[in-house]
């Protein structure tokens, strides 16, 4: 019998909240009870594979968009593509000292430039601006990628690497897929969250973080992904938590227990390990029954 | 001066040195101002606590057809390379999501047939933080929720937030990653300061920082290590290899996480690091004189 693997992602509005320790942990604590597969959606600062130490089987190159060239010789200099563009991306003579040329990183890659070229010096071309890799670990294949630096998150590299991933499930028969998501509410969120089965949102208990949290939970709402929240770090301010806590009984979110602050976390990344994995702590207990609630939540039938 | 105050990896502190190096400055007599680029989750406001004084709302030029006029050429479809506009039969139809805002249909479009009307993406507040009696110009833009696209909002606010070069120093909170955003954050700034954690993460994410930063857009830049003892000393060396200077040390320090958990800032919970964040500027203002 196959069905459609569940997938889990783990997101936080906020960054730095946790999301890349506790999706290590859930790997390693899902993958003792069954295959899964894991996908690393935060594709411009990707950060899975330094505590799970992939092995890398495949490399494909990423593109997505074009950007724009002018040709020198063809170049009038007469300042109709400058402005044309609503970018900023046309490099001036006056301002550069050299002939007109593209800024690519502020390049939208529109071609707009193009048509208002009197003379047809502009061209477009489409760069190579990331990878995406298929690895192994200890707890199952890893889809990951990398985004160059400063290239342009549009979320088709997110939604790359986490097909691939659903469809390396579907294909093994695994029962789960684990992704760990970008923070913010962006582009890339919105790629990683939607088609979620369960997203976990992973917040810290202070001002900043139950602010991010209202508006992480608004897009999940709006895309109709089901949310449990875990409170990290819990202990670091009760008030703080308690609020976050009455905030999501109010709004009708499921919670998990608090995970507590706990030295070993930081402890665990630095050796390259899942906390879970790597020592029997506070954290890694609270880990275990958040884990127990996400089976659940899920319908997922693990061996205990 | 235009600063801006970046880091990578989310969560280690670019908001909290954001907002007590803008209010050190303010409260030493330097015209200020501040604009909150996270526009995703923009969160400086809690700590500065401005008195907003106007709202606008912001967005995308979509296209709007007149089917008066069209006549169904298809010419627009052809140029948008977003696919933002088809032509089926004689319906247009346009797909605001995908939209860009480029203007390239309009300007193609033989008959004159498309005006370009806003599409609301966002919203830029503006006011007024107030730190001890010195006034501080404050700008933030907040994405509406389930909107895709946060670097348009970004450059509209620099665009009508920023001072004019010596009216003020002007610091800008960048948001985590180290794609587009981050870049359109940066661009144009006379200095980029990296704030990290000392920790694999920290470090991971600092790299592809400092190559946003230095390499593509050749931007001075220096190093805020934030949660100082908190894991190794990786972070130390990879700076000592790049040749990124170390500006400041933030100790891991129970009594900042309390202040910043409730909204609270270091220099008014501490004040003795009133002076230390006025020396991470004279810092900056080295490297950039360099």
């Amino acid at each position: 019998m196959s069905t459609a693997p569940k997938q889990l992602v783990i997101i936080s509005g906020k960054g730095g909240t946790g999301k890349t320790s506790l999706a290590a942990a859930i790997a390693h604590l899902a993958a003792g009870e069954m295959p899964i597969v894991i996908a690393d959606a935060d594709v411009d600062a990707a950060n899975l594979d330094l505590v799970l130490h992939p092995t890398r089987l495949e490399s494909h190159p990423f593109s997505n968009g074009l950007v724009a060239e002018i040709d020198e010789e063809k170049c009038i200099s007469c300042g109709l593509c400058e402005e044309a563009c609503r970018f900023d991306a046309i490099l001036v003579p006056d301002r550069t000292g050299d002939p007109y040329g593209i800024d690519e990183v502020a390049c939208d890659g529109c071609a707009a430039c193009v048509y208002h070229c009197p003379v047809e010096a502009i061209t477009m071309r489409e760069p190579q601006v990331g990878e995406w890799y298929i690895s192994e670990t200890p707890y199952g294949p890893l889809y990951h990628a990398h985004l160059f630096a400063g290239a342009d998150n549009s979320g088709k590299l997110v939604t790359l690497v986490k097909q691939q991933a659903k469809l390396r499930a579907m294909d093994d028969g695994r029962p789960l897929v684990v992704v760990d998501g970008p923070p913010g509410i962006g582009c890339p969120v919105i790629s990683a969250a939607s088609g979620a089965d369960l997203a976990l949102i992973v917040v810290e208990p202070t001002l900043s973080g139950a602010h991010d949290l209202a508006r992480v939970l608004e897009l999940t709402d709006h895309f109709g992904v089901p949310a449990l929240v875990a409170i990290n770090k819990g202990d670091l301010s009760e008030q703080q938590s308690a609020a976050i806590e009455a905030f999501c009984r109010e709004r009708g979110v499921a919670l998990s227990v608090r995970i507590p602050y706990d030295t070993l976390v930081t402890e665990a990344m630095v050796a390259g390990q899942p906390i879970t994995a790597y020592a029997e702590s506070p954290a890694a207990q609270a880990i275990r029954a958040l884990w127990a609630t996400i089976k659940a939540r899920l319908g997922l039938q693990g061996k205990e | 001066m235009r600063i801006t105050v970046a880091s990578g990896k989310g969560g280690t502190g670019k908001t909290t040195v954001a907002v007590n190096l803008a209010l050190s400055l303010a409260a030493a007599g330097s015209p200020l101002t501040f604009l909150d680029c996270d526009v995703e989750e923009p969160n400086a406001h809690i700590f500065l606590r401005p008195q907003i004084e106007r709202e606008e709302t912001t967005g995308i030029l979509i296209p709007e057809v007149d089917d008066d006029l069209c006549t169904y050429c298809g010419r627009c479809a052809e140029v948008c390379v977003f696919h933002a506009i088809a032509v089926i039969g004689k319906q247009v139809l346009v797909f605001p999501e995908l939209c860009h805002g480029c203007g390239s249909c309009a300007y193609n479009c033989p008959e004159k047939a498309i005006t370009e009307v806003l599409r609301p993406t966002a919203k830029l507040r503006w006011g007024k933080a107030t730190w001890e009696g010195a006034p501080i110009a404050f700008g933030e833009g907040v994405l509406d929720v389930g909107q895709a696209m946060a670097t348009p909002v970004i450059r509209e606010l620099k665009r009508k937030g920023l001072p004019n070069e010596g009216e003020a120093i002007a610091i800008l909170d960048a948001p985590p990653g180290n794609s587009c955003p981050v870049v359109e954050t940066m661009r144009g700034s006379d200095f980029v300061l990296l704030v990290t954690e000392p920790t694999p993460f920290g470090l991971h994410d600092l790299r592809l920082a400092v190559q946003v930063a230095r390499d593509e857009l050749g931007l001075p830049a220096g190093v805020v290590i934030n949660r100082d003892g908190v894991g190794d000393d990786s972070v130390e060396r990879f700076c000592a290899e790049a040749g990124l200077p170390i500006l400041m040390r933030i100790p891991l320090d129970r009594r900042i996480a309390e202040a910043y958990a409730q909204g609270e800032t270091i220099v008014a919970r501490l004040p003795e690091y009133r002076e230390r964040f006025l020396a991470l500027y004279r810092r900056i203002e080295e490297e950039v004189g360099r």
